[in-house]
């Protein structure tokens, strides 16, 4: 197996990782991480799958568009949080309060 | 490829840390690690350039983002002098566990995922891939980095959808209603003292890796970004100079990106040409002026989201 | 190989001197002493690791790149680590004293 197989599939580890805590966790910042975690696993995969030895910059080029899209989204989605933080006293969906019982602690 | 088991290893375990942290304070400083340790990865592979922007982008604003947005929230004993809002909506506590059929659904859906997509990734590879197309067209191409070619010559139309996208998370955000109020201490003298270093040096590190992206690993969003650090260095230390700062220049520059890109792309089809198809012998030229805009734009609209909401105008 | 050995040496010695600063992050009972360790720790062992690599550079140009980056980080560790014990002594946390 080569490195750029080996990181391919960290790629897919990262994407499991964040799947998981997508759903399971109800912060939604945490929930935002989650889906941070998936994107980087995604831009592993997409470059990771071309191989290593004849570079190959088109994947490099869509992954950094990706990452900047990610930041993007990323912003938005936490200005979206806040909102929500302020208009229901608890940075959580309605439907998850309570839900999780190790968000407990957190602000 | 020891070394490359043990990045893999090490990134795995710091996004499982930061996902299941009790703390999200530490999750979030766990997040930033794991971006770090991804831009390793990403020079492992040969692609210096994403390594650049995820370690600027991807770990650094993304990090400064989630910090300020965490510190933002609302909490119960939160000091007098930051503005506690009223809750409008208020929701009955409910106990909604995920249990163990949920987790059981969720955890086979996954790892059926996994094995499907990895089995993909283990088969021998079938496409020949774009490096020789990309090396044949490269030298009328306008820049000598491939990667700067195909960002900005090869595939500009993603490249200007994407300033467009950027463009619009700023809307959006500011659409979302006025900045969070925060009391402002005096910035500590060390802080300012750091400012008068290291802003004019983000500057020149800014027009370097702009200028350097032409031929090597560079760009206009890895510039961006350091510019967009200074910006963000300047609104934690309590502003700015003390200049009356308007918001006018400020919009006129998140928008500058956007409309370079756009005017130029429409400007060359006056010679018969497609929508961004640059005429012959101009095209380093034109990536130079369409990257600098960039740049500009990316800095600004990466700092204002900093902000999180809509800045009061104050000239 | 002369050149190579003194590389290596270098290297390692950085790299034991971050995890000095790492175990005494770790240990350390309050966050003034853990500062304290992790920041001159993380300096001293980047400043060997930068002239363990430095010897290995062949252009004037890298080196002085590297001695920047040395430098940058001397500058961002101090701001960083004064604003934490700064915004700390503001929370009244008090440091630990063996009573």
């Amino acid at each position: 197996m080569t490195s750029a197989a080996l990181f391919a599939l960290a790629g897919v580890g990262l994407i499991a990782i964040g799947a998981w805590s997508l759903v399971m966790r109800a912060h939604l910042i945490r929930k935002i991480l989650a889906v941070n975690i998936m994107g980087s696993g995604t831009f592993l995969i997409l470059v990771g799958a071309g191989g290593g030895s004849p570079v190959d910059p088109v994947p490099q080029a869509m992954v950094i568009t990706g990452i900047v899209v990610a930041i993007s989204a990323t912003a938005l989605a936490l200005a979206l949080v806040l909102r929500i933080a302020n208009a229901t006293g608890k940075p959580a969906l309605p439907e998850d309060f309570e839900r999780d019982l190790m968000d407990r602690e957190d602000p | 490829m020891v070394f490359d088991g043990l990045l893999v290893i090490i990134t795995l375990w710091l996004a499982w840390a930061s996902l299941a942290s009790r703390d999200l304070f530490r999750g979030i400083v766990l997040f930033i690690a794991f971006g770090l340790v991804l831009a390793m990865i990403w020079v492992r592979l040969g692609a210096p350039d994403v390594g650049l922007a995820e370690a600027a982008i991807g770990a650094g604003l993304t990090g400064a983002l989630l910090l300020a947005t965490w510190g933002r929230l609302p909490r119960p004993e939160a000091a007098e002098d930051v503005e506690k809002p009223e809750p409008t909506m208020v929701y009955p506590d409910r106990l909604n566990e995920p249990g163990i059929m949920m987790r059981i659904v969720v955890g086979s859906a996954l790892v059926a995922v996994i094995a499907a997509i990895g089995w993909v990734l283990l088969a021998p590879a079938v496409a020949p891939g774009l490096t020789e197309t990309v090396g044949e067209e490269l030298a009328v191409s306008g820049a000598e980095n491939p990667v700067t070619a195909v960002l900005l010559n090869f595939r500009g139309y993603d490249t200007l959808l994407e300033i467009a996208v950027l463009t619009a998370a700023l809307v959006g955000v500011w659409a979302l209603g006025p900045a969070p109020k925060v009391a402002h201490a005096e910035p500590s003298p060390v802080l300012l003292g750091l400012n008068a270093t290291l802003l004019p040096l983000l500057v020149i590190i800014c027009a370097y890796l702009l200028w350097v992206g032409k031929a090597y690993p560079g760009g206009a969003f890895q510039a961006g970004a350091v510019l967009a650090a200074a910006g963000v260095l300047l609104i934690l230390s309590g502003g700015r100079p003390k200049i009356p700062m308007s918001l006018k220049p400020l919009r006129w520059a998140a928008v500058v990106g956007l409309a370079v890109f756009l005017g130029v792309a429409l400007a060359v089809m006056f010679g018969g040409r497609h929508f961004l198809e640059y005429p012959d012998g101009m095209a380093g030229g034109l990536i130079l002026f369409i990257e600098i805009a960039a740049t500009i734009s990316i800095a600004v609209i990466l700092a204002l989201m900093f902000v999180g909401g809509r800045p009061e105008d104050e000239s | 190989m002369l050149i190579d050995l003194l590389s290596i040496i270098l290297i390692v010695a950085g790299a034991v001197f971050f995890l000095a600063g790492t175990v005494g992050m770790l240990r350390f009972p309050d966050v003034y002493s853990r500062l304290h360790a992790l920041t001159k720790g993380d300096n001293a062992g980047l400043g060997l690791m930068v002239i363990g690599l430095a010897l290995q550079m062949e252009s004037l140009a890298v080196i002085g790149k590297l001695i920047l980056i040395w430098l940058l980080v001397l500058l961002a560790g101090a701001t960083a680590s004064h604003l934490i014990a700064r915004s700390s002594i503001k929370r009244d946390i008090k440091p630990w004293s063996r009573k």
